[in-house]
């Protein structure tokens, strides 16, 4: 087997000087009885041709080609073959997480400038590196919140992402926590009114995502004060990091819950992403996560480690403050050259061209015949329209003519029903905006 | 001392700043299209959420050098790539290159989590075949592949229990976990809301089966257990373990880190394991990356079936394959999407590769391991001499007499051109070495692994300084972690115009 760096001869060799006549001896502590006697039903051996074969077979039966309006968490931006050819680096794809630092540096200091960089985002002071994903993010950014608090009343806009409410409520079953639903305004944004007469004493956090699940962008400063004056802690979750080249940063937030995803990393049906916690300087005790410090050897050279590890399971053990120990290292690298590629010009064209291109399709979309905006408030790439006839209708139409349309709100929504999100990004050309809306107009007209 | 060292030689590494240290304004690596729609004012659209500069700070570099910054940090890390990477728990196997070629084709990569199922069935697909394949070697029921790495594993896991313990009318209170477990088990079961009771181990560091059954009352929900134990060694009792918790209605999960002494040799639901999970990023090949992204499915008997997170992945008349969503007992989710997708990618391609060839590849495992543990003993103490599996523990004892610790042998490891073995755990041995090789080291690394850890033994009885001072060989040198700590400077922050002029 070309993985296995050994033949017959070695085999033996190694055997006698063990001490055994067969390999057989060496699992001799497994009782004979539990012993598999056939080998293991399994398809395969395939040579790395075959292999080759049978995953582009399976990538022939997805939707590859098409032309894609979906956002919803999981967005389409440019990666450059400069993050791939980095992250496929060997010294970075197989090393370990860099618990000996002398021969970790590499990573280490990757992991510092991952620090750095969403600490820059987001206008917080710390952050860690990494989390699994967004989901998790948030959810390990409440029990954060509850721990700095002492409180367990969670307050959760119905505007955060659906899945990472979900995720949120299988943690918090177990932790203490009650978590409550705070509803929509009529233009996109947390219901004030609500939020206001739920606010007591008692609330470890509120959490809002910014661009929220419609795209409508929540006013984090606004809802900081309010949110202090009761003692409790804001965390912004954010799933759509891009949007930060163009608005101000949640710098009142306590925590920020960040999905790093649209920094370089393919969609890949949902996986793997980085998630990232960034935070207050004081409640870094509190963080869950690995984090990367500066610091100097014997000769006072600058080198990095990783530090406050009695925040970790691995010290801590059932007192840790997470029991994450694998998290989305090599993600959080691709996000720290994708970022570095971009830098401060190229975020900021990039979040631009989302804006102008998120308009115009916008524009197109409300001059077909009962299509309209559904919030009023601004956005930045993704925006809800409210159609004349079912979405799911109207997407089987649009699927025809290999366009995959906007994402069905009425499914995790149901006050929600003809309702759809739309997405575009700088990776939406021109012509499939267009394209778009000239088969969304035909679909509409078809006859129920 | 440097003739003894066979494997590497010293090379010139470069020196390179933060990235944030090179920016100048007005540098790009970076462009786009142009526009081709209208440009809008941000200004006007976004109103009082606008921000009205670029991010201070940010880094402005051109694409040679962020290439070369990259590449430069890299040539600071050792890997697999490089070498024999003998940290034990970790199964730091070969990464196959194929694995990284076929996660990043176009019509996986580029596959959208909410498109249409009807667009998905490649991808549903691979996660069939893949489950299929788990549940093959684990002689388990049912799976899911949502967790995003072990210990979101061990949640699930948990979760199920506490589920299916809900359902019988009592959640119970504990979860038992020996003294010899991951850090990740009792951290785990905190958060499933169970108070941890740990269990010591036995003079053979196997669980005290006699002991355990006067723990195990109806209080206990569940026992983490680890097979091989983190000694390397077969808990040989497990069937009966088992039976003692079944006989109190709790249930027997096991961490499945160490698979890869098992897979294709015995089936963990053959030996009476309710519910496992599995580090694909450990037994299954899948790159470690530096501390991530993995994937920690989680297979389980029938009775906990119901319970899984959604969504599920079923087959539909016509052998159509779908997500259900909706399932009345399940735990919920446990991350956004479905799983680390890339990463299951990743592990089913290691597993055709193989095929029912597999059995080997955990063979060799063993073999690498009980050869280390022939060549090294004599050299340094066992204390716990049971028949090893993948991997061997040692204890610094011998070289504590000198004031070597396990530590100080793990850093000049590295002087010796290897990445060290886990120190100071499991627990329960004092200064332990705990070394697995995996399948991938050939002969002629595992002889030239034993050749330095020999050496290391003499230096430490002849030598003692230059083990304790090590590694002498590397960029830096020993870093200050207690100082890291106590003063934190978790970012990069420009100088001030005053620390500028000094």
């Amino acid at each position: 087997m070309r993985y296995l760096p050994k033949s017959p001869t070695e085999r033996r060799e190694m055997l006698a000087a063990v001490g055994v006549r067969s390999i057989g001896e060496l699992f001799s502590s497994i009782p004979e009885r539990f012993q598999l006697k056939k080998p293991l039903n399994l398809p395969g051996p395939f040579s790395e041709a075959e292999i080759i074969q049978y995953f582009k077979a399976r990538a022939a039966e997805n939707s590859y080609g098409c032309s894609s309006f979906l956002g919803a968490g999981v967005y389409n931006h440019l990666r450059s073959v400069i993050t791939d050819t980095i992250i496929q680096r060997g010294e970075f794809l197989t090393s370990y997480t860099p618990y000996q630092a002398e021969i970790t540096q590499g990573t280490l200091q990757a992991i510092f400038e991952f620090q750095t960089l969403m600490c820059q985002l987001t206008g917080q002071e710390v952050a860690n590196a990494s989390m699994y994903d967004g989901s998790t993010a948030t959810t390990e950014a409440v029990l954060m919140a509850e721990r700095l608090t002492g409180r367990s009343r969670v307050l959760v806009a119905r505007s955060l992402h659906p899945e990472y409410r979900a995720v949120l409520k299988t943690y918090a079953k177990n932790s203490g926590l009650h978590v409550e639903e705070i509803p929509f305004a009529s233009n996109g944004t947390l219901d004030l009114k609500i939020l206001q007469a739920s606010l007591k004493d008692d609330v470890a956090a509120v959490v809002v995502q910014s661009p929220n699940f419609f795209g409508v962008i929540e006013p984090a400063a606004a809802l900081a004060q309010k949110v202090h004056a009761s003692g409790s802690l804001l965390v912004v979750a954010i799933a759509e990091g891009v949007s930060l080249g163009l608005l101000r940063p949640p710098s009142e937030a306590d925590i920020v819950a960040m999905e790093s995803q649209s920094f370089g990393l393919a969609p890949s049906y949902g996986g793997p992403f980085a998630g990232v916690i960034a935070s207050r300087e004081k409640f870094v005790r509190q963080m869950p996560g690995r984090l990367a410090g500066q610091t100097t050897d014997s000769e006072g050279r600058r080198g990095f480690v990783l530090t406050l590890a009695t925040r970790e399971q691995h010290i801590r053990r059932e007192k840790a403050t997470s029991n994450i120990c694998t998290n989305q290292a090599l993600c959080a690298l691709a996000a720290t050259v994708h970022l570095s590629l971009l830098g401060k010009e190229g975020l900021r064209e990039m979040a631009q061209q989302n804006l102008s291109k998120a308009q115009f399709a916008l524009g197109l979309l409300e001059k077909i015949p009962g299509v309209k905006r559904t919030f009023d408030a601004p956005f930045f790439n993704e925006f809800t329209i409210e159609l004349p006839r079912s979405v799911k209708i109207v997407n089987a139409h649009l699927l025809r003519e290999k366009i995959v349309g906007p994402f069905v709100l009425g499914t995790p929504y149901p006050e929600l029903t003809k309702h759809a999100l739309v997405c575009v990004t700088e990776t939406t050309t021109r012509t499939e905006i267009e394209r778009f809306a000239d088969a969304l107009r035909r679909a509409l007209e078809q006859p129920v | 001392m440097n003739e003894r060292i066979k494997k590497a030689a010293r090379h010139i590494t470069q020196s390179e700043g933060l990235i944030f240290e090179k920016s100048s304004p007005g540098k790009r690596a970076f462009e786009l299209p142009p526009l081709d729609v209208p440009p809008v004012d941000a200004g006007e659209i976004l109103g009082m959420h606008h921000r009205d500069e670029g991010i201070e700070e940010f880094p402005e570099v051109s694409e040679i050098e962020v290439l070369r910054h990259f590449t430069r940090l890299s040539t600071w890390n050792y890997a697999i790539d490089l070498g024999m990477y003998p940290l034990g728990s970790c199964t730091m196997k070969y990464n196959p290159r194929v694995n990284e070629f076929v996660a990043r084709l176009d019509g996986l990569a580029t596959e959208h989590p909410y498109q249409p199922q009807e667009l998905s069935q490649g991808c549903l697909k691979i996660m069939r075949l893949l489950e299929q394949c788990l549940l093959e070697i684990t002689g388990m029921d049912a799976i899911t592949l949502q967790p995003a790495a072990g210990a979101q594993g061990e949640l699930t896991g948990l979760l199920l229990i506490r589920a299916y313990l809900e359902k019988q009318g009592n959640a119970r209170k504990k979860v038992l976990i020996p003294d010899s477990a991951h850090g990740t088990n009792p951290a785990t079961a905190v958060i499933a809301g169970y108070e941890v009771q740990n269990i010591k181990s036995e003079s053979h560091g196997q669980i005290d089966v006699d002991k355990l059954r006067d723990l195990v009352t109806e209080d206990v929900a569940a026992l983490m257990i680890t097979n091989p134990s983190t000694l390397g060694i077969f808990e040989q009792r497990i069937p009966e373990i088992a039976k003692i918790l079944h006989a109190k209605g709790a249930l027997l999960y096991m961490d499945g880190a160490n698979m890869n002494a098992l897979t294709g040799v015995t089936r963990p639901g053959d030996l009476g394991v309710d519910v496992m999970h599995l580090n694909l990023h450990k037994t299954f090949s899948t790159p470690h990356g530096g501390g991530g992204p993995g994937a920690g499915p989680v297979a389980m008997k029938n009775i906990l079936a119901p319970f899984r997170p959604v969504p599920i992945l079923i087959e539909k008349e016509g052998g159509r394959l779908a997500l259900e969503t909706v399932r009345p007992e399940s735990i919920g989710r446990v991350k956004a999407f479905s799983g680390n997708f890339g990463v299951l990618v990743r592990a089913l391609a290691y597993i055709l590769a193989y095929g029912p060839g597999v059995r080997q590849a955990t063979e060799d495992a063993v073999l690498n391991a009980n050869y280390i543990r022939k060549h090294l003993e004599g050299y340094f103490e066992l204390p716990y001499s049971l028949p090893s599996m993948h991997e061997v523990v040692f204890s610094d004892a011998m070289q504590k007499k000198n004031g070597v610790s396990t530590m100080d042998i793990a850093k000049r490891l590295i002087d010796y051109g290897f990445h060290p073995y886990t120190t100071a755990f499991p627990l329960i041995v004092p200064g332990a070495l705990m070394i697995e090789p995996t399948e991938s080291e050939s002969k002629e690394e595992c002889d030239l692994f034993i050749d330095a850890m020999r050496s290391i033994a003499e230096e430490a009885k002849t030598n003692p300084q230059v083990v304790k001072t090590a590694p002498h060989s590397t960029r830096v040198g020993r870093l200050d972690e207690v100082g890291a700590a106590r003063k934190p400077i978790l970012r990069w922050k420009p100088l001030s115009d005053s620390e500028a002029a000094d």
